[in-house]
């Protein structure tokens, strides 16, 4: 299948039309949901360069912790981890835990929000 | 309710009844882009008021924790008697202003917004002193006589919170594992309950009125409660509520010990920073939950705007402060 313009393309087209063209005609309400496009569109960008690399990173470390199959999808094995956790049988103190819980999230919010103090804080 | 125009002409006689023969509206606009409440500023013949009345005018309750208007109008009364920093609230809506419930109150003026408070000058020595006012607000807020106070107002303290959380957390059947982590790690460290008192329920930027002096008023009743005293003091603490100015534990603007300085010297309590670490973290696990809460609007089709898609993303801004505090927690 063709890929030009590819999909990163033309959501950066999109971000270029709301940016340069609808939100200065825009006011009030209208504008601040324009800004938020704009954001979310960002966020669609990063999401299509870093997800295949994030998620394949947190599927080995699932798969660390957990064992199991390596066929499982994404939302099965966060299901699993979660339970663990609820039975008690995985804590804060578990080894490696955290430490994957932590790289998940950094992973997630340099996609999500990367400006957040939060992630500073994170990774200091 | 009924058209613009017929809200318009009830306004108009409000403010004419309210202030008397000769005075007439002039200018009405709506202020706050709050979801919850409306809030409007009434002003003409040299008279102004804030009015804040339900969406619409409806008062259906808009969310199990809210209060409602009535009540919200009583306890900012009560809060003004125990020398909290509050609007002057003199006039509660009844059937014959026929615009809904809500109340009127006075114009206080200042800032609300965290941005211009914590970054600009004309707010450098009111950011100075913030934190130990912040204290003493709460502290006279939370030694208001509770038998005297609405019957509206239901006792949640940190654990029924934690269950109330946890419930709507699960119902959204999309696991979170650090929020699953989070849950196991308050209810195994849950600290003893506190007295009981008036918890105002959402005291942080965005609520509180500041001017260049200071705190001018505390703002946004309608989540108030009886619970723990130091649910209050860690929700300002919260890093959501520090709007980027994470070195700031207080709103971003104050360190904690100035604020716990000024509230246990006028409370007589002695509420250590260390205490409020378990409440900080409730407080970033509940913000999460709110937030998907909040996207849930979206999802089911209640709300199609990009706002509501958008706050689904930043439900992850407050998985990463809940790993700095684990991390902190079980260092």
């Amino acid at each position: 299948m063709h890929d030009q313009p590819s999909v990163s393309e033309l959501v950066q087209a999109v971000k270029n039309f709301i940016e340069q063209s609808a939100a200065p005609n825009l006011t009030g309400h209208a504008a601040f949901h324009a800004r938020v496009a704009s954001n979310v569109l960002a966020t669609v960008l990063r999401d299509l360069e870093q997800r295949p690399q994030s998620e394949s990173a947190e599927r080995a470390r699932l798969l660390d912790l957990l064992g199991g199959s390596a066929d499982q999808s994404m939302k099965a094995l966060n299901e699993a981890l979660s339970a663990r956790i609820e039975s008690g049988e995985m804590t804060p103190e578990t080894p490696g835990l955290l430490s994957h819980l932590k790289a998940t999230t950094i992973a997630q919010v340099e996609i999500d929000q990367p400006r957040y103090s939060g992630l500073e804080t994170a990774k200091t | 309710m009924g058209s613009k125009s017929d809200f318009e002409t009830d306004l108009k006689s409000l403010f004419t009844r309210v202030f008397g023969d000769g005075h007439t509206l002039e200018t009405f606009k709506r202020l706050s882009g709050g979801a919850s409440q409306e809030t409007w500023a009434l002003a003409g013949s040299g008279k102004s008021t804030i009015l804040r009345r339900a969406p619409g005018g409806t008062s259906a309750a808009r969310s199990s924790a809210a209060i409602g208007l009535q009540a919200e109008a009583k306890l900012i009364q009560a809060a003004a008697q125990a020398g909290v920093p509050v609007p002057d609230v003199f006039h509660v809506l009844d059937d014959r202003d026929g615009i809904g419930d809500g109340f009127l109150m006075s114009h206080v003026l200042g800032e609300t917004i965290a941005r211009p408070i914590l970054r600009n000058d004309e707010f450098q020595s009111a950011r100075a002193v913030l934190a130990a006012q912040c204290g003493s607000a709460l502290s006279s807020i939370h030694s208001i006589p509770t038998d005297g106070l609405p019957p509206e107002l239901e006792h949640s303290d940190g654990l029924s919170q934690i269950a109330r959380y946890e419930d709507i957390y699960r119902a959204f059947n999309a696991p979170r594992p650090v929020f699953e982590l989070t849950l196991q790690s308050l209810k195994a460290n849950a600290p003893a309950p506190g007295p009981s008192v008036l918890v105002h329920g959402d005291f942080r930027l965005g609520n509180l009125m500041v001017d260049e002096d200071g705190l001018a008023a505390v703002l946004d009743w309608e989540l108030a409660h009886l619970g723990d005293p130091r649910e209050d003091i860690a929700w300002l603490c919260v890093n959501s509520w520090r709007f980027g100015q994470s070195q700031n534990r207080v709103g971003g603007f104050g360190q904690l010990e100035d604020l716990l300085s000024s509230y246990n010297q006028q409370t007589g309590s002695a509420i250590t920073a260390a205490e409020i670490d378990w409440w900080e973290m409730l407080g970033s696990l509940k913000w999460g939950i709110m937030c998907m809460i909040m996207y849930e609007a979206f999802r089911s089709g209640a709300d199609a705007s990009v706002e509501r898609a958008a706050i689904g993303r930043r439900v992850s801004e407050t998985e990463i402060d809940l790993i700095n505090l684990l991390e902190a927690a079980h260092a």
